[in-house]
């Protein structure tokens, strides 16, 4: 840090005249600790006034400066041939080819969500999507990863039903489809709801644009929303543990979002971005108008000076300190070339927004903040930008997982009763179950892009006037993860190329929101790291590059930590959308073929969660090479069009795959299943076990030896597990000791039906 | 053939409204909605979206601008018009046809697949289609509720202005297929002229097989016909 440290020069900034002093008390306030705050005064070569110290507890807060988790990060590998834009920008970059970039983000809303649900979730929405177009690229997609306690808590639905509709909402006004996600229920995030929502745009190549404040002498221009008093320290309330009465007190934290104002702010970005008029454009997200103008300062090297009365505000007589700490929704900061500014104004006005010039870019590498022409903060723009303090902190497994590991399952894996029962059971728990309740909220078709809709392994949205596609899903089992962390992170990433996998993708690049406690619990930090490390090994291994994301940490009430949840956020190439394929079986007399093996594990798994109440056990193994092999075989088969139908197997195991594959998602008229499986496991073994690297293929008679060949080419064990039937025929599963026999109706009841069940009930509207 | 594409602030199916005015050989264009005069146009289309937000009501201050006076005349010169989704709640609101879409009867967004049977086979909208017909698109809505009182449902029924009902697979107009809770199972209508047609699902989203369907084409080359020959 000492090039960093070399930039101080101590200017002298006079307190304003209404501004607190600062205490110990208050520095605490603004969650800097003693040692950070002196950290301050060195860098500052003095103590920093009251505006001053908000803006240095924004920018060094975990939201924006990642104290906590930048050591781990850089364990990540970052760079591929077709990586055009790694971390450290808004938005990853791929190269798509036939000209064409994608830049695609994760981020999380987590704790706004916790407070207030519905706004909550709707500008996490919002950020996303500006963070795509902000990078030159049109917004063609969002996915949503959910994460709430169990639906019996009205407190609960309440969440659960504020998010969606906030999620919806807010897409479905800008017109961005949604095509797919994951919700999961799970008493680990009872109090600690997760939003994180995932958004693809697409570009031509040469429309790439960075945020950068380059060009001294180049105009600040704020755009869009006006500035008011919302969402004052957002960044700072996103990096600390929520209370129990966080609910009343937070609420001013939150902001508040619009979405039509997003939908012009986005089209007149892009026509600003297209016209050359401007350098480079940035979202005013966590800490506002500070984090931006710092961080395009910094990017490029340079300082900025911004004059407060000249920023658009809502309402008379804010102070600095609110209008450089204010999370009001969509702005951005955009540098527009110096005698441009008219041309920036008019494309603005065109959209019925504001443009107004407030600062420049300066060679002094300064943040400078005025106030009517008075100085009321100098500060070396590099130290605060990239001068965070990072920590490497202490990581010990805590106990109670260790024990919770050693837990024998064995008495729980006699079913109760039949085992047709025990699979209605699974099929109607709202993590097995289908998720239509939620994604018919979502418009998933606008745009006319979208190929595969939400319900299937992974969304897909075409690209006019190519044969490509794009894939994505979002994964994360955060049970295995809190088992076992490394390999419950191995697992996500290879869960997510599965996925993509199984529509026809090839696995390019991962965006990674990485959801934990508090770090400075010793247990939550060994989570944290040994987390990074799993992910780490797989991404080298599938050559899916992390190329951003987001870091929630503090996910926590009154000292109960959500389960360590690193989402994976992936997107993969498919080359021939005609050959895309399906998760839902297509013609009776198919045969069935089950890639991979089946281990028996049941640690972690949703039946010892439905039918024992139980988080316990050792997640899964996984074979980082075997799933690869799994997965190039199946690519293989799809390349040379010989599958009618794939699907992952993996929440509820091989049964609830085939269930899944039955009754389709789309409105699909379900078909019947003939299966038996000879394994040598105990019959909830063979059905519910979530043993890793499998998954389901259909194929017409005629290709089936096609498909067992190529498997074998990759050594992958694959055997003809049975038939597509006719619905009428039911579906029917038998094991070496029991079976499976069910009628559609009644599966289709159970999977469909579970989520409107719970949430339309008189009584579910809520709190 | 020429078609105006309006597009409003917060429009955001023009796009898609485009293309598949595009897909079936027609010239569309964009026209901005501050942007005044339709002459040279042979078709006007209204896109979906969320015109203003929908915040006060959807369509309640697109029907305001200045090209929506613009609309009327081209409508009352017998110029075919068409509104999808929140263009057809504009076209309500502007007073070119009758009712009006108010919140779905399960207050929630609805995003799927419906099925549709073609009533009237014979409006310029139509002639691609056969009467009785049932085709399979989406629909996507928070206020697609059809409502008029039962005077103007009577009349519409009467004068076979009901284009497109809501059914089943096989065509049955149950209450199971409804939606939205639109009165009598409707999801589009055309004015009294029959060159104003206003309709909630979204045939331009059903014009390609990789999209899932392709009944909506019929739809776009109906237009294309009615007004090759009218011009021809």
């Amino acid at each position: 840090m000492s090039r960093v440290e070399d930039a101080v020069t101590g200017t002298v900034v006079p307190p304003r005249a209404d501004d607190p002093a600062i205490t110990p008390e208050l520095v605490a306030e603004h969650g800097l600790s003693e040692e950070e705050y002196e950290r301050v005064c060195r860098v500052m070569g003095r103590e920093p006034t009251f505006t001053e110290l908000g803006v240095f507890s924004a920018m060094w807060s975990e939201h924006c400066g990642y104290k906590n988790s930048k050591r781990l990060l850089r364990l990540l590998p970052t760079e591929a041939p077709w990586v055009m834009q790694g971390p450290g920008e808004n938005a990853g970059v791929i190269e798509v080819g036939d000209g064409y970039a994608l830049a695609f983000k994760i981020e999380s809303h987590n704790h706004p969500s916790a407070v207030e649900p519905y706004q909550g979730a709707a500008t996490g929405v919002g950020g996303i999507l500006r963070d795509i177009f902000t990078m030159g690229a049109r917004p063609v997609a969002v996915l949503d990863s959910l994460r709430f306690g169990d639906l019996d808590s009205p407190r609960v639905r309440y969440l659960f039903g504020g998010v969606v509709r906030g999620v919806g909402d807010y897409g479905n006004c800008v017109g961005i489809p949604n095509i797919g996600g994951e919700v999961v229920f799970d008493r680990g995030y009872e109090g600690n709801p997760i939003v994180n929502a995932m958004c693809l745009g697409l570009m031509k190549k040469e429309e790439l644009i960075t945020a950068s404040a380059s060009g001294v002498g180049n105009s600040l221009m704020a755009v869009g929303a006006r500035t008011g008093r919302d969402g004052i320290h957002g960044a700072t309330f996103a990096s600390e543990e929520l209370s129990d009465d966080a609910d009343e007190s937070s609420r001013p934290r939150v902001q508040v979002g619009d979405p039509f104002t997003e939908k012009l702010l986005l089209e007149a970005s892009l026509e600003l971005i297209k016209s050359g008029a401007i350098t480079g454009i940035q979202d005013m997200g966590a800490a506002g108008i500070t984090s931006s103008a710092s961080e395009m300062a910094g990017r490029a090297g340079n300082g900025v000076e911004i004059e407060m009365a000249l920023v658009p505000v809502r309402e008379e007589g804010m102070t600095p300190y609110e209008i450089l700490l204010s999370e009001s929704q969509e702005r951005m900061l955009v540098v527009a070339e110096k005698g441009r500014e008219d041309e920036v104004r008019r494309i603005l006005e065109k959209w019925e927004l504001e443009a107004a010039e407030i600062g420049r870019v300066t060679d002094d590498g300064r943040f400078r903040v005025l106030e009517g022409g008075a100085v009321v903060a100098d500060i070396p723009a590099l130290p605060l930008t990239d001068g965070c303090p990072t920590y490497e902190r202490e990581g010990i497994e805590g106990e109670e997982v260790q024990a919770l590991r050693a837990v024998d399952l064995s008495e729980h894996l006699i079913p109760e009763g039949d085992l047709t029962k025990s699979l209605l059971m699974l099929l109607g728990s709202p993590n097995v179950a289908s998720k239509r309740w939620v994604y018919e909220q979502y418009d998933s078709t606008v745009r006319t892009g979208t190929a595969v809709r939400p319900g299937g392994d992974a969304g897909v949205i075409r690209i006019r006037g190519s044969k490509k596609a794009i894939a994505a899903t979002t994964d994360c089992n955060g049970r295995f993860v809190y088992l076992e962390p490394r390999t419950g992170a191995k697992i996500a990433v290879a869960e997510a190329a599965r996925n993509l996998v199984c529509v026809g993708a090839v696995p390019t690049a991962i965006t990674n929101n990485l959801n934990f406690g508090n770090p400075l619990k010793p247990h939550i930090y060994f989570q944290l790291r040994e987390s990074v490390l799993g992910m780490a090994e797989a991404c080298a291994l599938f050559e899916t590059p992390v190329t951003g994301g987001n870091v929630s940490l503090f996910n926590e009430t009154d000292g109960r930590a959500i389960y360590p949840t690193p989402v994976i956020g992936m997107v993969g190439i498919i080359e021939d959308v005609d050959k895309l394929v399906r998760h839902a079986f297509r013609a009776v007399g198919d045969d069935i073929v089950v890639m991979g093996t089946n281990e028996g594990e049941m640690g972690g798994s949703e039946y010892l969660y439905v039918t024992a109440d139980l988080v316990a056990g050792a997640p899964p193994r996984v074979d980082l090479e075997a799933e690869r092999a799994l997965q190039q075989a199946v690519l293989r088969m799809i390349h040379e069009t010989v599958l009618r139908s794939a699907h992952d197997c993996s929440e509820g195991g091989l049964a609830c795959a085939l269930a899944e594959s039955a009754l389709g998602s789309n409105g699909e008229a379900p078909l019947g299943v003939d299966v038996e499986l000879d394994d040598e496991l105990r019959p909830v073994e063979a059905l519910f076990s979530e043993s890793q690297g499998r998954i389901v293929v259909s194929c017409a008679p005629e290709h089936t030896d096609e498909v067992l060949r190529i498997a074998g080419l990759y050594d992958v064990p694959a055997r003809r597990i049975g038939s597509v039937t006719a619905a009428q025929a039911g579906f029917r599963i038998r094991t070496r000791d029991g079976s499976v026999d069910a009628q559609l109706d009644d599966l289709s009841d159970a999977f469909f039906g579970a989520l409107p069940r719970i949430m339309d009930a008189p009584a579910a509207s809520g709190t | 053939m020429k078609v105006a594409v309006l597009t409003f602030p917060g429009s955001n199916c023009d796009y898609d409204l485009y293309k598949a005015v595009q897909q079936v050989g027609a010239d569309p264009t964009f026209v901005w909605h501050r942007e005044r005069g339709l002459s040279g146009y042979e078709a006007v289309v209204l896109p979906g979206g969320f015109s203003y937000g929908d915040y006060l009501r959807p369509g309640a201050i697109a029907r305001l601008s200045p090209i929506m006076e613009d609309v009327i005349g081209f409508a009352r010169d017998g110029g075919p018009v068409l509104g999808i989704c929140n263009g057809f709640q504009i076209l309500c609101e502007v007073g070119l046809l009758p009712g009006a879409l108010v919140r779905n009867e399960s207050i929630r967004f609805s995003s799927k697949d419906v099925h549709l049977r073609v009533e009237r086979a014979d409006t310029l909208f139509t002639t691609g289609y056969v009467a009785g017909q049932v085709l399979r698109v989406p629909i996507a809505h928070g206020d697609g509720n059809y409502e008029a009182d039962e005077e103007t449902l009577d009349r519409l029924e009467a004068e076979g202005r009901v284009v497109f009902r809501y059914t089943d697979e096989r065509g049955a107009a149950t209450t199971e297929a409804n939606p939205n809770g639109s009165h009598r199972n409707i999801a589009g209508i055309v004015n009294e002229a029959g060159n104003v047609l206003g309709m909630m699902p979204h045939p331009e989203r059903a014009m390609e097989d990789v999209l899932g369907s392709t009944d909506g084409i019929g739809l776009f080359q109906s237009l294309m016909t009615s007004l090759s020959g009218a011009t021809g």
